[in-house]
């Protein structure tokens, strides 16, 4: 230490602590953590007196504190230039409590009212209170899901508010980026298999001083995107909604005074925990339910890659939730397989942002939404899986594609615990995965440098309902309000023509009520000397399943042509297709020749695509729910003249034997269609057998693998080997279940489990 | 939003409009649904057995009256196994493990690879109603969906007996 240095330790400190009474922001938070844990309440919260003695003050309080936040969204995303932000609506804005806990938000991407708070909660517990200081004015950022997201595209501005010399909130925005200047273009990078590939990285940095943006900062968003305008407008799009809501809050302790302010806001969050306890109680049933998905990532031919992540991966979702006598749900997703060398691993907090969107459009849609539901739950994310990789060196630059199917677990339980409760409107069969993802980058039809991810994938086809069948074309699980964008501008941005755009039939999952329609749209490669194309979808598998007997939606498939005769055809006025159709009769491949992409490889890393390609691009439709030959014949007939529904499944699935009019309009025909479905419930006896006598079977098969035989591939060994060497307790009941020997594993090498266990015993070492 | 038995009827019945189901959608929860759903239920079951849990579309946990509970499907009466048991393993089973068998359900190029998974048919065995699906890779354990915890619910949430 210098004589400078050490004379200055002598002095005393001048600054003051921010938090509220005295206390430091750190102080604050362990406090509120302690009385929680200690008394179950918020802030040790037994009684709202607010609430109960003036509630029309206190309903008028939120609510102008919600318009603030509203208002803030619905006039700052007219700055953004991003279709995915000014019309998609990807964006939202929150206010939080000094601790970061949510108090209200506005519509939008809600899914990040959670990991804005990790983010905020992590600003206070790393000190950033003394460095770098925390002063009225400033602006900070973030987008790193370690700290506080779910993948680097989603970026989080965070404004502190003071009064006097109190902090006394935070207010944040987020905005889904169109590209992150990650390895690969776009916003959802198909390519990282490191976080050192996944783009722009601002772990929780003030980016600004006195309410404007550093110029180190700006310039280096200029230079980190392929998309420079769109991330400068997001960003100021975001600045400009978190100082409006900033606003909102200093006209209401203006008006109502500091004290009514602070005693709102942690009334409000008890009340959002009380409010959430009572719903759960009010409309499920305590207990244990189960429910599995799964995706793919089939990397093992991808000759770019190093040899390490040229693997297959089959990712295990196992979801168990538990509702127990006290009202606290658990989710718990032990047995899950291990992170990978690739950009789908998951963060808690990503985890954490997921359960908060799922849980606003199930349980807690009407109700004030805030972070005090979160406070009603508890979730085990197990150290090295891919819901919680815990390498600092991971990607998780598309974390999507693992934490979409995943979730379905959820909504498929909640939906039986809603049945037993009677609530029988609320059911809901699971969603599918928001893809294919139209996503490149490369010379745009300007000649300039450019890059895309379109969100037509924000309208995929929504699960089955009890009473209804599914959303068709305008759901998103990540989005409460699906929207597709307008074709046009989606054209202005992307070097590619639409040549059609509608439903494609059998997309849904079939069931009593099936599963939302998916669509699909053709697009033309114009005036682009290159482009880099990916295609990100699951065509392997269906990745859920439907419920109470109801079939998963469609798996995906790939259908690119490139070097096409298309401009001849244009100019000898042949017909073109303006889509795909049946895939079994495909109109591109009928009409269209060239050098063809046509099958069930769907997650590709980028491929040029140049003017005159053809791009099929098809969204999936939801799961279905019930006996499929309980569908109603009008249902039936509907579906296939509307084109929901390819005709030979109108009696293969549904057992509805169906007649096709000279005009082209069809019918079921009653009394046949019910003894062709007596028909198929006997043959269903001749072909099925007792699941115990199959178990048998299945047994020898999954023991014939010991030896290093067996007939399963490399990745579902691997997936099941990870699940096993990850839980001793979903290994002991794999094992007990299949009665197998105590010692039996799959032999096959797990590398990313070694690695996590050599960094989880050394972060236990060092405390 | 009060939802009485004929009305429940009629919503379960799908003989309402889309603005009234809606309006019960968003409304709030009728603190009596339950009993008025297993009323109804209970109506409509072509059998005697005294339900006491809704457990699906197709099934219904009963008292067997000697203090234990079975999971008997709705339609037929075939009575499974007890309730905290795993019906699945009570069912009939149908594999579609191979393309033939899936491009009976799903077009060609829309369906699954068998190589990655298979998707598994659930019957009753009473009445062949296709109880569940699921689609897992082989070798996957049938997955045990839902275990309720009866006397949690009905004592310590309802504030009554669980029924015998």
């Amino acid at each position: 230490m210098t004589i400078t240095d050490a004379s200055r330790a002598l002095e005393p400190s001048t600054a003051q602590p921010l938090g509220w009474e005295g206390r430091t922001l750190q102080q604050m938070l362990a406090e509120q953590d302690r009385l929680l844990a200690e008394t179950g309440h918020y802030w040790g919260l037994e009684t709202l007196d607010l609430q109960r003695g003036d509630p029309i003050r206190y309903e008028k309080i939120f609510s102008r504190l919600r318009g603030g936040l509203v208002s803030a969204r619905e006039t700052a995303l007219n700055i953004s230039a991003s279709p995915i932000v000014k019309e998609i609506g990807e964006l939202s804005f929150m206010l939080y409590t000094p601790e970061g806990d949510s108090i209200a938000l506005s519509r939008g991407i809600i899914v990040h009212v959670h990991t804005a708070s990790d983010a905020i909660k992590h600003m206070i517990r790393t000190g950033y209170e003394e460095d770098p200081g925390i002063r009225p004015g400033d602006i900070f950022c973030n987008n790193d899901a370690m700290i506080g997201d779910v993948h680097n595209a989603d970026v989080l501005t965070i404004v502190p508010i003071f009064w006097e010399q109190e902090l006394v909130g935070w207010a944040a925005g987020v905005t889904h980026e169109i590209d992150i200047g990650a390895k690969t273009p776009g916003s959802v990078p198909v390519g990282p298999i490191s976080r050192f590939e996944d783009g722009i990285d601002i772990p929780a940095r003030k980016i600004g001083a006195d309410d404007r943006l550093f110029r180190d900062h700006v310039e280096a968003g200029l230079r980190g995107t392929r998309t420079p305008m769109y991330w400068t407008l997001d960003e100021r799009t975001r600045v400009a909604g978190c100082h409006m809501a900033r606003e909102a809050v200093e006209r209401v302790i203006l008006e109502e005074g500091i004290g009514t302010y602070k005693q709102f806001v942690r009334e409000v969050l008890e009340e959002g925990r009380r409010s959430f306890r009572s719903r759960l109680m009010e409309m499920t049933v305590p207990g244990r339910y189960r429910a599995v998905a799964f995706n793919e990532v089939p990397f093992a031919a991808e000759q770019q890659l190093p040899s390490y992540a040229r693997v297959d991966t089959l990712m295990h979702a196992p979801t168990e939730l538990r509702i127990t006598r006290d009202g606290v749900l658990e989710f718990d997703y032990d047995g899950s397989s291990s992170w990978g060398y690739h950009s789908m691993n998951c963060t808690p907090s990503a985890m954490q942002g997921a359960i908060w969107v799922q849980l606003t459009q199930t349980l807690i849609p009407n109700e004030k939404i805030n972070d005090g539901a979160y406070m009603g739950l508890r979730a085990n994310f197990p150290p090295g899986t891919w819901t919680n990789h815990c390498n600092p060196a991971a990607s998780t630059g598309i974390a999507w594609w693992f934490l979409i199917p995943s979730f379905t677990g959820f909504i498929k339980s909640l939906s039986r615990g809603l049945q037993a409760r009677g609530f029988v409107e609320e059911v809901l069969a699971p969603y599918p995965f928001t893809s294919n993802v139209f996503q490149g980058g490369g010379i745009d039809h300007f000649g300039q440098p450019s890059a895309t991810t379109n969100f037509g994938l924000s309208c995929c086809g929504g699960g089955a309902k009890m009473v209804l069948d599914g959303l068709d074309y305008g759901a998103a699980m990540w989005n409460p309000e699906g929207d597709m964008g307008d074709l046009e501008m989606w054209e202005i941005i992307e070097p590619f023509l639409y040549l059609g755009q509608r439903v494609k039939a059998s997309t849904a999952g079939m069931g009593r009520h099936r599963g939302g329609s998916g669509y699909e749209t053709l697009r033309l490669a114009w005036k682009t000397p290159f482009y880099e194309m990916q295609n990100i979808d699951h065509s392997r598998l269906h990745c859920h399943s439907g419920l109470w007997g109801g079939y998963p939606g469609s798996a995906g498939y790939r259908h690119n042509v490139r070097d096409t005769n298309m401009f001849e055809l244009i100019a000898a006025q042949e017909p073109y297709p303006t889509h795909d159709g049946n895939p079994e009769e495909s109109n591109v491949e009928q009409l269209v020749t060239g050098r063809r992409d046509f099958d069930q490889h769907t997650l590709t890393l980028p491929e040029l695509m140049q003017q005159g390609d053809l791009y099929v691009c098809v969204y999936h439709g939801g799961d279905g729910l019930g006996d499929p030959l309980d569908r109603t014949p009008e249902h039936v007939e509907e579906d296939l003249n509307d084109a929901f529904l390819l005709p030979r499944f109108a009696e293969s699935v549904y057992g509805a034997v169906a007649v096709q009019e000279d005009d082209g309009h069809w019918s079921v025909d009653r009394e046949a269609t019910e003894n062709r479905r007596a028909a198929a419930r006997e043959e269903r006896r001749t072909r099925a057998v007792p699941v115990r006598e199959w178990m048998a079977g299945q047994r020898e098969r999954i023991l014939a693998h010991a030896d290093g035989g067996g007939d399963f591939g490399p990745h579902i060994q691997r997936m099941y080997a990870e699940s096993m060497r990850l839980s001793e307790h979903w290994a002991a009941e794999f094992r007990e279940f299949w009665d197998l020997p105590e010692d039996f594993d799959f032999p096959v090498p797990t590398p990313t489990v070694d690695i996590s266990r050599a960094m989880l015993a050394r972060a236990s070492m060092e405390g | 939003m009060r939802v009485d038995k004929q009305m429940l009827a009629d919503l379960v019945d799908e003989r309402l409009d889309r603005h009234t189901v809606k309006a019960i959608q968003s409304g709030y929860k009728d603190p009596a649904r339950f009993d008025t759903y297993l009323e109804l239920l209970q109506e409509r079951a072509p059998w005697d057995d005294r339900i006491v849990l809704p457990y699906g579309e197709h099934m219904c946990i009963v008292s067997a009256g000697d203090g234990r509970y079975l999971i008997k499907c709705f339609h037929c009466g075939h009575v499974f196994c007890e309730h905290t048991e795993n019906w699945k393993l009570e069912a009939l089973i149908h594999v579609r493990d191979s393309e033939e068998k899936l491009l009976e359900i799903y077009p060609k190029m829309m369906h699954g690879d068998p190589a990655w998974e298979e998707i598994r048919e659930y019957f009753c065995p009473g009445c062949a109603t296709q109880l569940e699906v699921e689609a897992v890779p082989p070798g996957y354990p049938p997955i045990h969906d839902f275990l309720p915890d009866l006397e949690g619910f009905y004592r310590d949430w309802l504030g009554r007996e669980l029924p015998v």
